[in-house]
């Protein structure tokens, strides 16, 4: 079930677009700053208000790299792996999270602190290698920094 | 010191321009000039005649493109005007500057550009990951509607405009401009076919013009101060500044607007500072991920859309991606292959299949598993990324740098295969 205030994002959304479904990526994008992720139960519940099938929204979901299908940890860190990073120690970054968080791109360590997903170029190729964690964007990284950034989520 | 109309007031810490800052330095004049007598065929006059050229990376005349909406008591309507500014191309960081230096600008050149088409409805179409930016410019459209600068009869002059921020759900066709409407409509964004195109049928069928954050922001110094300004700040037959950004193993990184047809040896020596101490220069992808190498002979070129395209490759989006002599020239090829590779929609099969072969076939000579015969059907696989085999420019983007780094850096690719590993000890 959509909560109140879930359903009256969405529909607020709707007054701006001539049909329903496109708002769908908006109200996939609600039900996930609200839950952190978009379950089966929340396709169902967005494609009945937008009048659209379980599967065509799924079509949609994941499409998008942005749209979480599986619970996420409490924070996500997305580590840029385009081409300016890769030059500038993607590598080294990558070894290091994956090291010091004890997991693999696409998991999320056991206490449910972080999710670790690759992302594409963040377009801040100036403070290569970059990342973010949550909506905060983080450049000129080496394992010091990576440490002391982690820290600060808790 | 040459003129730099776009960056000149963006501030050095970035602090973004209110609307107070923005007007205290000019800013609206133009859609104030606009409004207050020129009809849209003026404004699209005045920047068809100012030559500016697309700025997201094919280049296409603005002026022209605005010239294909159909007009007047019979149009279709509701109309749209889009800013794109999904700025996913590897290697791009010029439009993130725009908007989070001067978001003002923006809004002004798309609600020039809408009254240029007689649009009822702006979308800024911004990709998710940049939260700042989306803040910034949430806050800069509030500010616009109060001071009556969007929304129904802007500055009494009777024509109206909504303006909404859409945030992008993330992926690198989206900024392909087909692909882009049908994200818009709640649709995976695959291309669509052309014709119909966009300016004739686009969003929800209706005529729609997409132009990038770069060029939009240009049109509000071209209305204020004409076409004969805008030619005048180029040092090339192409109008304009451009910005200019390297990223790689350079001195100082960075982005720089310079008039358009600076060389790429100015930009790399001067603006960037030279490479860092202890490496040597190779090559360079000029315009972004999708443009083909260029190596120490093109380096006098200058980067405009025709010189750059003689020379072999692509203006692109001018941001250029340096490779240098620590850094495998295979490795690099096979980390853009695996970009495009994992960003196709999958919609034409020489796309999905072929890049997705071409992928395996540089990941395994990286790893040592070179074969024989794996740079032939690397060059077989890429003849047919080539436009006219897919529906959009993922896949010829692909092949640029793929095609150009088997020419220009064959050696190391045939060095991996004969030694069977990374001399670069990847």
């Amino acid at each position: 079930m959509l909560t109140a205030e879930e359903r009256q994002e969405i529909e607020a959304e709707l007054e701006h677009y001539p049909t329903k479904q496109a708002v769908c990526i908006d109200a996939m994008k609600i039900v996930q700053r609200h839950r952190g992720w978009v379950s089966d139960e929340s396709i169902r519940d967005i494609g009945e208000l937008l009048d659209m099938s379980p599967a065509d929204l799924d079509g949609v979901a994941t499409f998008y790299n942005l749209i979480h299908r599986k619970p996420v940890g409490r924070h996500v860190v997305m580590v840029c792996n385009s081409v300016s990073c890769w030059i500038m120690g993607y590598e080294t970054v990558r070894k290091h999270l994956t090291t010091r968080l004890g997991i693999d791109f696409g998991e999320t360590t056991p206490d449910g602190r972080f999710t670790l997903l690759p992302i594409v170029c963040l377009g801040a190729c100036d403070r290569a290698p970059a990342m973010m964690i949550d909506n905060q964007f983080y450049g000129d990284l080496d394992p010091a920094k990576i440490d002391q950034l982690l820290e600060e989520f808790k | 010191m040459p003129e730099k109309p776009l960056t000149q007031h963006i501030r050095a810490d970035r602090q973004a321009l209110d609307l107070r800052a923005y007007e205290s330095v000019g800013g609206y004049q133009g859609l104030r000039k606009a409004l207050g007598g020129m009809t849209p065929q003026n404004v699209q006059q005045v920047v068809k005649d100012s030559g500016l050229r697309g700025r997201g990376g094919a280049g296409f005349p603005t002026g022209m493109k605005w010239s294909f909406t159909p007009m007047g008591a019979d149009a279709p309507h509701p109309k749209y005007v889009v800013a794109n500014a999904d700025e996913m191309e590897p290697g791009t960081f010029k439009d993130r500057l725009l908007m989070e230096g001067n978001p003002h600008q923006l809004i002004e050149g798309l609600a020039l550009a809408g009254f240029a088409i007689e649009a009822d409805v702006a979308f800024i179409f911004i990709r998710g990951e940049y939260t700042l930016a989306q803040e910034l410019l949430t806050r800069a459209l509030a500010e616009a509607y109060s001071a009556g600068l969007l929304g129904k009869d802007i500055l009494k002059s009777g024509y109206s405009l909504e303006m909404r921020l859409h945030v992008s759900g993330g992926r690198y066709m989206c900024g392909e401009e087909t692909g882009l409407l049908n994200a818009l409509e709640g649709k995976r964004a695959n291309p669509r076919a052309k014709p119909p195109f966009p300016q004739v049928s686009g969003l929800w069928g209706k005529p729609t013009i997409v132009n990038n954050v770069e060029t939009l922001s240009n049109v509000p110094h071209i209305v204020a101060k004409g076409a004969e300004w805008f030619k005048d700040l180029s040092a090339s037959p192409d109008a304009g500044t451009k910005l200019y950004g390297a990223s790689g193993k350079v001195k100082r990184p960075g982005i720089w607007e310079l008039p358009m047809g600076t060389t790429i040896r100015e930009l790399l020596e001067e603006h960037a500072g030279g490479m860092r101490d202890g490496v040597r220069f190779r090559g360079l992808l000029p315009g972004g991920a999708s443009t083909d190498f260029l190596v120490e002979q093109h380096l006098d070129t200058p980067m405009d859309f025709s010189s750059v395209q003689n020379a072999g490759s692509r203006l692109g989006t001018g941001t250029m991606i340096v490779l240098d002599d620590q850094t495998c020239p295979v490795g690099m090829t096979s980390n853009l292959i695996a970009f495009f590779a994992q960003e196709s929609c999958g919609w034409c099969t020489p796309c999905w299949s072929g890049l997705g072969w071409a992928k395996q076939i540089l990941a395994a000579m990286e790893e040592g598993h070179g074969k024989e015969g794996d740079l032939d059907k690397l060059s077989f696989q890429s003849k047919f990324w080539s436009p006219g085999h897919t529906f959009c420019a993922l896949a010829p983007g692909a092949a640029e740098p793929l095609q150009s780094a088997l020419k220009f850096f064959r050696e190391d690719f045939e060095r991996h295969i004969r030694e069977q590993r990374c001399p670069w000890g990847a």
